[in-house]
């Protein structure tokens, strides 16, 4: 248990220190890494424990707000991802942030984010997952925020922030709504009575989907996750494609385990099911036409994020798990790798002006393949065997969810495909791919690395590090699943083949799907310019009213007449002051006398 | 024989008329003198309450003693207050009072 | 002191008063206050304060005021230019007087009243006991007579010796404060 939490605190330590150290020194970030690389040994050695330690925070009446770790498989496997990606990112960043020079503010949010991330894993109760979710959140808005001299780039941050903060209203909402109902906030003692109203339980798992949705990024507040592209490459790896996007995914598998996959049956599931799927589908096609590498791969994430909600709302938690497992590997490779790339390249990220990578950065290039293999589901890769038992649960619940998957299976092939042809094969179109050259093996070695697991994962022999494993884990039959699968890929990549191969412009055009289904425009037109400008209004109101006019300028111009009248009185007169004295006399007089 | 409220009643009249002086006199030696006349008010006021609480049959001195006092602190105020009113007239060359408003706020 | 007297002495004091206020030459305000400050040493002396009633001619009338009228025909002071602009000064001034003057009356109407003690030869007579048998007090008062200078010094020289010395000091600064003041800006 103690291992636990020095696992918590060992990283909070590490940022905390790192702000006390001076800017200047390079040991920010070898401090940052060693802490990462210490917690995945204790994350490797917690495998298997179990138990549950927790101290009262604070009581309100019945309500105890309790911090405390638990851990079972669940949390122990997810902190394997947690810290095995996260220690790779660290180590990626030595090299990919070296010349910045803001390092040390970058090490110490990306610590004070393993701090959060591995609050929300091994939370033992819901405050306390709520509390480590906001810093998640906060962590996250610092780092997409890291170069927010670029607007672009603070914009986002402001965006991810904001978008979770709806998301998170809903999610505290829910979380009040819970405990009304089960009376305990504990993960280990939740319980619905039966005696609740269904819908009441339904009421209060939506509003704590809401939570996810955000978190997540799912229909329909998917909105920040591309745009939180403009942070750090190694950033992207880590928290908006590895672990904390997936943390919404975690939760609601947490709530699971807790309430039972029963609870789920009804409305809720249905409801996140189809979020998820319909996640899944739109991201995919949105991300056939994009030109951003990242965004290509942010896009990419929230489809797969799609697949993993759709799992949790089909009471099949356990492939959704499995899913993000083996997801957080080969998608953190992918980013990885799409970073090395643009370190290569002068941070060009418009794959058309890439291209041909292949021959000049074959470590970056192989392993980015490994990643693209794994998403796509080749078959035995990880990716194969997760999305199978995702397919595998769509198809027994619901026909339409399970053909909108397969969907989705046709369309990650054919974006991948086009992702991987336009920038690795073919000819250079700019200076910067003609002038790649392979990374240095601070990076190639955290690639190599996380091409391991992302082919392997989904195996029986990672089993064990895995949060859930379903029962079917693994396992490979020749059935009519993995016909279909096939036939996806093949499909899929096949069509990006034929179209793409020796393509040096876009042969495809689809403005509705560039355009992301206007949905940014939406927004932006019509709520965020109407939020801005009332808001803008209302700030002003106070501002110029209220703050400047009532407060500052009516205190000064309270004291100012005040003072007027005052200085009325300092006339500078003798007789006048004689007079108020010879006044003030007969008033002594008066009071002391007749009064 | 005049009884005590009649002396205090003339040292009162005496006060008010010293007190309207300051108010009304723009020359600032004339508002001194009125000055002077309110202490002298304040001194017949002692002076009848000495006479009118004797103590062991006599007058009570403690009154007069006090008077004593009056009149050498207001001998003094007097020289400085002069000589004051002489430098202000050097520097300002006047000594009227609604010309001398440099305290005005 | 003989009530005619009184109201004679009563008067002259006023109506000084009143010319102070009402003169607009300094020089006759000043007079007037010396007229003013005869009056009141008057009313002293009916009130058996010898000493302070020739203390008030010497030092006020005297000293005093003739240090005014120095000052006033050094300065070479003209009239008061009659005021242009208003009279709120003169109203405000004459209100406040009759305000006090009323409330004065109000305050005196509420208090008993009370005659003077007797002052004749037998009540001094008895109030030689109090004092050491064969001094002089005591002489002068089974004599019938007020030794007012006698019983002021005896108060001045022992009870009052400090504050006396006091004065000293005051007298000693105010000198020199009335030298620096009036020694010409260099």
């Amino acid at each position: 248990m103690n291992q636990a939490w020095i696992l918590l605190f060992l990283p909070l330590a590490v940022a905390a220190a790192s702000l006390l150290l001076p800017r200047r020194t390079a040991l920010v970030p070898w401090l940052a890494t060693a802490s990462a690389a210490a917690t995945l040994v204790l994350s490797l050695h917690l495998v298997g424990s179990t138990g549950t330690a927790s101290f009262d925070w604070a009581s309100v009446g019945g309500l105890h707000l309790r911090v405390g770790i638990l851990l079972d498989r669940l949390s122990t496997g997810m902190m394997v991802v947690v810290t095995g990606v996260g220690v790779l990112v660290h180590v990626f960043s030595l090299a990919y942030m070296r010349d910045d020079a803001a390092k040390a503010r970058y090490f110490t949010c990306l610590q004070l984010f393993m701090f959060s991330m591995t609050g929300i894993v091994l939370a033992s109760d819901f405050i306390m997952t709520f509390i480590f979710w906001e810093l998640v959140g906060l962590s996250s808005y610092l780092l997409i925020g890291h170069w927010f001299e670029k607007t672009s780039a603070a914009d986002a941050a402001k965006k991810a922030f904001l978008c979770n903060r709806v998301g998170d209203f809903g999610f505290l909402t829910g979380i009040l709504l819970l405990w009304s109902i089960t009376g305990t906030l504990a993960f280990s003692s939740m319980d619905v009575p039966t005696s609740v109203s269904a819908s009441l339980v339904t009421a209060s798992l939506l509003c704590i989907f809401c939570g996810a949705i955000g978190k997540s990024a799912q229909l329909p507040l998917h909105v920040w996750l591309p745009d939180a592209m403009e942070g750090p490459t190694p950033v992207s790896a880590l928290i908006h494609a590895a672990t904390m996007v997936a943390a919404g995914v975690y939760m609601l598998f947490r709530l699971q385990l807790s309430l039972g996959a029963e609870v789920f049956g009804g409305l809720a599931g249905d409801v996140i099911a189809w979020t998820g799927g319909l996640t899944a589908l739109a991201a995919a096609l949105m991300a056939v036409q994009q030109d951003d590498i990242k965004r290509v791969l942010a896009y990419s994430t929230l489809s797969q994020l799609g697949y993993m909600v759709m799992a949790v709302g089909l009471a099949a938690g356990e492939a959704g798990m499995f899913h993000l497992f083996t997801h957080a590997w080969f998608k953190a490779l992918l980013f990885l790798g799409a970073g090395a790339v643009i370190h290569a390249c002068h941070h060009e990220q418009d794959i058309w002006k890439l291209g041909g990578l292949m021959r000049r950065m074959p470590v970056t290039g192989a392993t980015f393949l490994a990643g693209c293999a794994a998403l796509i589901a080749v078959p035995f890769t990880s990716g194969f065997f997760s999305k199978e038992l995702i397919l595998d649960a769509a198809r027994g619940h619901q026909p339409v969810l399970f053909w909108i998957a397969v969907a989705v299976a046709v369309l990650t092939p054919f974006y991948m495909t086009r992702l991987v042809i336009v920038a690795f094969f073919g000819g250079s179109r700019s200076d910067a791919a003609s002038h790649a050259r392979e990374v240095g093996p601070l990076m190639a070695v955290p690639l190599l690395v996380l091409a391991v697991p992302a082919l392997i994962a989904g195996n029986r022999i990672a089993h064990g590090f895995a949060p859930a494993v379903p029962e079917r884990a693994g396992e490979f039959h020749l059935n009519s699943l993995f016909w279909i699968s096939v036939a996806a890929l093949v499909a899929g990549s096949g069509a990006a083949i034929l179209l793409y191969r020796g393509k040096s412009r876009d042969p495809l055009s689809i403005p509705l799907l560039r355009e992301r289904f206007y949905i940014d425009r939406f927004y932006d037109r019509f709520i965020v310019r109407h939020l801005q400008d009332s808001a803008a209004a209302i700030v002003h109101f106070l501002d110029e009213w209220i703050i400047n006019g009532l407060l500052v300028d009516g205190c000064s111009r309270a004291a100012a007449s005040f003072g007027g009248l005052l200085r009325r009185m300092q006339s500078g007169h003798l007789q006048g002051h004689a007079f108020a004295f010879g006044l003030g006399v007969l008033l002594v007089i008066y009071f002391t006398v007749f009064f | 024989m005049a009884s005590l409220n009649d002396y205090l009643l003339v040292s009162g009249l005496l006060f008010a008329a010293g007190l309207a002086g300051v108010v009304i006199r723009r020359n600032i030696i004339v508002v001194f003198m009125c000055l002077e006349l309110m202490l002298s008010a304040a001194n017949l006021s002692l002076i009848a309450f000495s006479r009118f609480n004797t103590t062991g049959g006599l007058p009570d001195p403690d009154g007069q003693m006090l008077v004593f006092f009056v009149i050498t602190v207001a001998a003094a105020e007097v020289a400085v207050g002069l000589a004051i009113i002489v430098s202000l007239y050097r520097a300002r060359q006047t000594i009227h009072t609604d010309e001398l408003t440099s305290l005005r706020g | 002191m003989p009530l005619p007297l009184f109201w004679l002495f009563s008067t002259i004091v006023l109506t000084g008063a009143a010319g102070v206020i009402a003169f607009r030459n300094p020089v006759s305000s000043a007079l007037s206050v010396v007229a003013c400050f005869v009056g009141l040493a008057g009313l002293f002396i009916g009130l058996g304060a010898f000493f302070v009633g020739i203390i008030q001619i010497l030092v006020y009338t005297g000293a005093v005021m003739v240090l005014f009228l120095f000052i006033i025909m050094l300065l070479d002071l003209k009239d008061e230019v009659k005021r242009g602009r208003s009279n709120t000064p003169l109203l405000a001034g004459l209100a406040l007087s009759a305000l006090f003057a009323i409330q004065l009356a109000g305050v005196l109407s509420r208090m008993p009243d009370r005659a003077a003690p007797p002052l004749d030869p037998p009540a001094l007579a008895a109030a030689a006991s109090n004092h050491k048998p064969g001094g002089g007090i005591a002489t002068a008062l089974n004599e019938g007579r007020l030794p007012d200078t006698r019983l002021i010094g005896h108060a001045l020289f022992t009870r009052y010796n400090f504050p006396l010395q006091v004065l000293g000091v005051l007298l000693l600064v105010g000198t020199a404060g009335v030298v620096a003041l009036s020694r010409k800006q260099a």
